[in-house]
């Protein structure tokens, strides 16, 4: 039996959508294979949006530089549900402005070997000051090797150092394999 | 020596090196996927003058935006033009950053600290 969502329900459901986003503004939502073209397409509606409602160009900058390095982490690290190669890298997006900052929420899939690792360089960076991510910053591109999939280990580093705040993420288990990644960017409109 | 002149797009920056006319340029954005795609002609371009660079190099870099893929190949860049400075010859950064964009004056003197090429900084507005 295919599965299907009658109309109603589904008007019921799309509301329900858009009056949450209304209550917590969030002004973009993407779930999705997440490609170069979707990176670039979602950043210049960002640019757009950011320059109707004029924030300030470091502000700005700012949320276009975080959003980049979240949607390309997710590229080149999201894993799939099912355990196949060559699988499409999905994500979920979100973009929310409040009062006093934008904040950028990116999920995704990874397996959960991968997490202890990736929780150690959360870690890392959140015990860092400015000086000292920027120590890492320069040491990671000193020495760091781009990996097989071409990141070099700086994206999370970038996003502290450019917003000033502390990581927030979280991991949620979904089976004995894999786990839901959300992180949470902060950039404060001053 | 053959001129690179690559014109940019949303997610590529623009390039000139044109060793004849001493002209050395990175400018606009740079957030590919690929960065050893796109940036391979490019380091092989330098590694070309390298074997015999003009006696006077200025390099002007003038970027709006770079993701962080792009970084650690511009310090591969900055790199090679590091071992044109100890081989002799002058070298010379000049590092262009939009006066409000404190985050790309940071990136210039953290490059800075790490190569041993004179770097000079300079703002620039809309």
């Amino acid at each position: 039996m295919e599965k299907t969502i009658d109309s109603h329900s589904f008007l019921d459901f799309a509301y329900q959508l858009y009056q949450t986003m209304k209550t917590n503004e969030i002004s973009l939502v993407y779930e999705g294979e997440v490609t170069q073209e979707i990176t670039k397409t979602f950043t210049s509606l960002t640019e757009k949006n950011l320059a109707k409602n004029e924030e300030s160009n470091a502000v700005q900058r700012k949320v276009f530089n975080v959003m980049v390095e979240c949607l390309q982490n997710i590229s080149k690290h999201a894993d799939s549900m099912i355990d196949e190669e060559g699988e499409e890298r999905r994500g979920i997006v979100m973009v929310s402005k409040g009062e006093e900052s934008y904040n950028i929420i990116t999920g995704n899939v990874i397996k959960n070997d991968k997490v202890e690792g990736l929780t150690r360089n959360l870690e890392q960076v959140n015990s860092l000051d400015k000086k000292g991510l920027s120590d890492l910053y320069k040491t990671q591109m000193r020495e760091g090797k781009f990996s097989d999939k071409g990141g070099a280990g700086l994206g999370l580093i970038d996003i502290a150092k450019k917003t000033g705040a502390e990581l927030r993420y979280q991991f949620k288990e979904l089976n004995d394999q894999v786990s839901f990644f959300i992180l949470t960017s902060t950039i404060k409109r001053k | 020596m053959e001129v690179i002149n690559i014109q940019g797009t949303d997610d590529t920056p623009n390039v000139i090196l044109d060793k004849s006319k001493g002209k050395f340029e990175l400018s606009g954005r740079s957030l590919p996927e690929d960065v050893n795609l796109f940036y391979q002609a490019i380091l092989d371009w330098i590694d070309g003058y390298a074997e015999d660079p003009n006696e006077k190099t200025e390099f002007d870099f003038k970027l709006e935006y770079f993701n962080t893929a792009s970084s650690k190949i511009i310090l591969d860049i900055l790199l090679k033009f590091e071992e044109i400075v100890e081989s002799g010859k002058k070298v010379k950064i000049i590092w262009h950053y939009h006066e409000e964009e404190e985050d790309m004056l940071e990136a210039g003197e953290e490059y800075a600290d790490i190569v041993e090429i004179p770097f000079e900084y300079v703002p620039y507005s809309d």
